[in-house]
């Protein structure tokens, strides 16, 4: 079963198409990685697809339903979260309180009941702190969870956010460059957590750089390159694709090519 | 826990007060602080900013003055129903003005209060224009509610429950929705939260505590001039909010006790009252620059260690 469908998305910001005619099929349960040079309109495409921006032409279809337009917290409510490539913690929060947030969705109570504290507040207050707790253990955070957001370090802030969407109890995660800026222990972290979602259940979509992580954990690469598709296949195929290769690092970057892609 | 001590401080205080004037000011610091608890919860918590909250304080004030003398209502029955028109009037301006933001909506909530303090003045066969208007007396269950001493109890009781329902909000789904909001805006959308409908609902609360505040404000003075909601009005509300600590309901009585008392203190210095007002303002905020309380609390913290 095909948990997103994206049919030939474009958008275009003051003249320049930043994603041109690209079309995806996600299946549930998978890894679905995109990969591309800066610029090619990875994160431009996450941003279509999480309702951030509307596409100018092209449909989208999430667990069978069309939401082409759809606005973010819509498409979060229907079972849809990411993260962000630049963190979008809530800083003047906790840790535990950050992933409380991520609840939010599932969360059922009228504001008149939240402003008179009222048992069925109390009830759900307890039961959102049990889920971000937990959250909070799958991503090896369960030890910070009283601390302040800000104190985290980078790599635990990008883990902090996979948390903060987990606790939304998504079909489709989202993952915008999680081992951006992480040492090798902590990708290797971020490596384990994607692994356990993906064997929950839950279907994930990633933006990468990081050449080893993507192509270890994907069952499937799609390849942009100036806002255009350019290959999609299997990791071993789009490796050994040679549009790939020369897209991706220039004519003169075939050594490293081999080394990064290994 | 920071309700009960702050009740029972209210409670205790009395006991030092040498004249009837002492609980004059407790009554003004009352009513500021349940103003500015409600434009915390939208500044402080929440994020928008606004510079017409004594908009909202002139329509409680004007309720119950207008209602008893012209359409003969009895007074809490037009502190209930000047709530219920802030709140309407919150709920219909907010839709399109909070789409704004920073400075932008800064400036059209300060127009909103401008344009409901000309039509206070211009009304004058209603308000009394600029003169004003007197309010008469709060009667409950044929009791005439009269003096500082018996305002101060109804007063600091209000507070304090204003207080609680500020606490239980922060502490609550919504709560946690609003601090988010004000963090960052495009992550709690893809959390699924809906940010315009959250901070609608928390201006429209924020005009609630505001306009209660104005009722009682008019039924203690027993006059009113649209100077209650007035634009330096609104401007003394957003200090009290920013002086006491955005985000700390704790600094928002904080902040009224600062603005209310210290004037009082400052008249033994005649022509230079405002002058001094405005320098210590400005060393507070200079030495203090997240708010008294949450500077104050940070200290603590580091002195602790």
């Amino acid at each position: 079963m095909m948990i997103l469908e994206a049919e030939r998305l474009s958008v275009s910001f003051g003249g320049v198409r930043a994603v041109d005619e690209v079309s995806i099929a996600v299946e549930a349960g998978q890894v679905f990685s995109i990969i591309g040079p800066n610029g090619s309109g990875k994160t431009t495409l996450f941003n279509l697809v999480s309702g951030i921006y509307t596409p100018n032409h092209g449909s989208i279809r999430f667990a069978g339903e069309t939401v082409t337009g759809l606005e973010p917290d819509r498409l979060a409510r229907r079972g849809l979260s990411r993260t962000f490539q630049n963190l979008q913690i809530f800083l003047r929060m906790s840790v535990l309180e950050n992933v409380m947030v991520g609840h939010h969705r599932h969360e059922d109570t009228g504001i008149l009941a939240d402003l008179m504290h009222w048992p069925s507040v109390r009830r759900q207050n307890a039961a959102t702190r049990e889920v971000a707790l937990a959250a909070l253990a799958r991503v090896g955070l369960a030890d910070d969870a009283g601390q302040a957001s800000g104190s985290l370090s980078y790599g635990a802030l990008k883990r902090l956010e996979i948390a903060r969407a987990l606790a939304s109890d998504p079909k489709l995660l989202l993952l915008d460059e999680p081992a951006a800026g992480c040492n090798p222990v902590e990708t290797q972290e971020i490596d384990r957590v994607i692994r356990s979602l993906v064997r929950d259940g839950i279907t994930v979509m990633l933006v990468e750089h990081d050449m080893r992580l993507v192509m270890n954990i994907s069952d499937r690469v799609h390849v942009l390159a100036r806002g255009r598709t350019l290959a999609e296949g299997t990791p071993e195929e789009v490796r050994s694709n040679a549009a790939v290769i020369e897209a991706y690092l220039g004519d003169h970057g075939a050594k490293e090519a081999v080394r990064a892609f290994g | 826990m920071p309700a009960i001590v702050i009740a029972a401080l209210i409670a205790i205080l009395p006991l030092l007060f040498p004249s009837a004037y002492y609980y004059r000011i407790g009554v003004l610091v009352f009513v500021f602080a349940l103003a500015v608890v409600g434009l915390n919860l939208l500044m402080g918590f929440a994020g928008p900013v606004s510079l017409g909250p004594a908009g909202f304080l002139g329509i409680g004030a004007y309720s119950v003055a207008i209602g008893p003398v012209h359409l003969g209502m009895p007074s809490w029955l037009c502190l209930l129903g000047g709530a219920l028109l802030s709140g309407a009037i919150a709920f219909l301006v907010g839709r399109p003005i909070l789409k704004l933001k920073g400075h932008y909506l800064a400036v059209a909530t300060l127009g909103l209060g401008l344009l409901l303090a000309i039509v206070l003045t211009n009304e004058a066969r209603w308000t009394g224009g600029p003169d004003g208007m007197s309010v008469p007396r709060l009667v409950l269950f044929g009791w005439s509610v009269r003096g500082a001493t018996t305002w101060y109890w109804i007063a600091g009781a209000t507070f304090v429950a204003g207080f609680v329902l500020a606490l239980n909000l922060m502490d609550s789904p919504t709560g946690r929705a609003l601090q988010a909001i004000h963090d960052s805006e495009i992550a709690a959308r893809v959390l699924g939260i809906d940010v315009a409908r959250k901070k609608l609902a928390i201006f429209v609360i924020s005009a609630i505590y505001a306009s209660v505040a104005g009722s009682f404000l008019a039924l203690f003075n027993g006059y009113i001039t649209p100077d209650a909601a007035g634009f330096l009005r609104s401007i003394e509300l957003v200090a009290m909010v920013v002086l006491g600590g955005m985000g700390s309901i704790v600094g928002s009585l904080v902040g009224a006790i600062v603005l209310v008392v210290l004037p009082q203190v400052l008249t033994v210095f005649h022509d230079y009252e405002q002058a001094l007002l405005g320098l210590i303002v400005m060393v507070f905020m200079i030495f203090l620059r997240r708010g008294i309380v949450p500077s104050l609390a940070v200290a603590l913290a580091g002195w602790r260690k």
